[in-house]
């Protein structure tokens, strides 16, 4: 390829469509090593297991509806464990960013949350983690969320490991470049 | 030996004692921490769960960065959030021939490069670099006041050992016993060293987290400490200990250092040169056998 050409799209490993995921685990031999392993799977109201099987027949509703991916903590253990050798935590981010892609969740503390994260980085390149807590209660629009947190919030302020700072006025942020060239080349065609 | 360091959000905020004892510990170990300049953001969690393209670009940023310096040295990483972003623009840019061309295309809005790899850049976590490169031995002949007597659980977390095998196993993961034998210290017999801490969930599903924080907490029952390597698993260990209900007859408080703070204290180094009043849960035992060393 000549290097003047622009690249064209690319490929994830995990392409974010149904297809794509289907794709990625249709060896599932429904062993059940990773809802096993799964520290988390207590919580889910889908095991592992079942979610792949969901993948496999294309129950796109079920799936969506499900908060099993929301609670994948990207520990890696099934992906470690799988006899078949399947990227299942990759997978797991790929049915996340499809769930924000089609806004199709049944939780939305977790996609509100990512986003106002990526919001803070873009605006000032790093985490400010007071700002980020504080703009996150206020998109969530739900009281009891915050209460939750506040002893905590008031333990690292006394500790001053989170400190009150200015939020930034002008409208350009760090990363604005970045994040519009992204947003950019996984649009074009 | 001289590294580029990376800290990372968290240790500019609620992980700070990691940054400081990191940076006391490795120039008490004559080893050179360069701060990579204008470093932003490896995109955590967040990244991953929106774009693909983004959960890769933001850490290749900071690597473009690195090699820009001309400078060739490895990458230190402390928080294994960081590290697993940045080793999987490393790898997926081998697995995947035309990501690298992409991500240039991102980058090249700020007139920046990244390479691949092929710069001679590794990014290594904290502990590969204190277990791998500077050893036991080195750690042993440093120490001047044994951790005789404190007991110490080691805990490795996920995301360092996983899914990267880079220097330990991912399932019974061994490499912080020598380090910890080497500062006089007990160890923990234990098997949940790599378990996961729920990392992210205690902001979003907070009842699934605290579960197994409390499982991590009762195991560790007996030591006098658990030693941790990543921001995410100590403040889930440690700020959320009176949220956890325990069984009964055990300790309600369990202290929660990072290695380097108690590496530092075996150095001789004091409790403010690690930063040890951070931490919430430093128990009465623990800060006496402290101030007992200190005393020596």
């Amino acid at each position: 390829m000549p290097s003047n050409e622009a690249p064209k799209a690319f490929e994830s490993p995990t392409p974010d469509s149904i297809p794509g995921i289907w794709e990625k685990v249709r060896a599932c031999m429904q062993c059940g090593t990773c809802t096993g392993s799964c520290a988390n799977s207590n919580g889910m109201d889908h095991t592992p297991r079942e979610l792949w099987r969901m993948v496999q027949l294309g129950l796109k509703e079920e799936i969506f509806a499900s908060r099993t991916f929301w609670l994948c903590s990207s520990c890696f253990i099934c992906t470690l464990r799988c006899p078949r050798g399947l990227p299942l935590t990759e997978t797991m981010g790929a049915l996340k960013r499809l769930a924000v892609a089609e806004g199709f969740f049944a939780d939305k503390k977790s996609p509100v949350f990512y986003r106002t994260f990526l919001d803070t980085i873009r605006r000032y390149g790093r985490v400010r983690e007071m700002e980020l807590m504080a703009r996150y209660f206020l998109r969530l629009g739900n009281p009891l969320v915050p209460i939750a947190f506040t002893s905590l919030g008031m333990r690292l302020l006394s500790k001053g490991k989170i400190s009150f700072q200015m939020p930034s006025l002008s409208s350009g942020g760090k990363l604005d470049a970045l994040f519009s060239k992204v947003k950019e080349l996984e649009t074009r065609p | 030996m001289k590294y580029f360091y990376y800290p990372g959000c968290s240790l500019e905020g609620t992980a700070r004692e990691y940054d400081v004892s990191t940076r006391a510990v490795m120039r008490a170990l004559d080893t050179e921490l360069m701060e990579l300049d204008d470093w932003t953001c490896c995109g955590a969690s967040a990244g991953e769960a929106q774009s693909y393209l983004l959960s890769v670009a933001l850490p290749a940023r900071n690597l473009a960065l690195a090699e820009r310096t001309k400078i060739r040295a490895d990458l230190l990483a402390p928080c294994s959030a960081c590290y697993l972003n940045l080793r999987k623009v490393e790898d997926h840019v081998t697995r995947n021939e035309r990501l690298l061309d992409v991500i240039n295309e991102v980058l090249g809005m700020e007139g920046l490069h990244y390479g691949g790899g092929g710069g001679g850049i590794r990014v290594r976590h904290l502990l590969d670099v204190l277990s791998t490169d500077i050893g036991a031995q080195r750690i042993r002949e440093r120490v001047k006041r044994k951790l005789t007597g404190l007991r110490i659980a080691p805990y490795y977390g996920c995301q360092c050992l996983r899914p990267y095998k880079d220097f330990d196993d991912p399932e019974r993961p061994v490499s912080m016993e020598p380090l910890i034998e080497a500062m006089g210290a007990e160890i923990h017999p234990w098997s949940m060293g790599g378990r996961c801490c729920g990392a992210g969930l205690m902001t979003t599903k907070k009842d699934v987290a605290l579960e197994l924080v409390g499982d991590l907490l009762s195991a560790a029952e007996g030591a006098d400490c658990i030693a941790t390597v990543c921001p995410m698993c100590q403040m889930n260990l440690d700020s959320f200990q009176s949220s956890v209900p325990r069984r009964q007859g055990e300790s309600s408080r369990i202290s929660v250092l990072y290695l380097p703070q108690l590496l530092g204290l075996a150095f001789g180094l004091t409790e403010e040169d690690v930063k040890l009043k951070l931490n919430f849960a430093v128990t009465l035992p623990v800060r006496k056998k402290f101030s007992a060393l200190s005393r020596e």
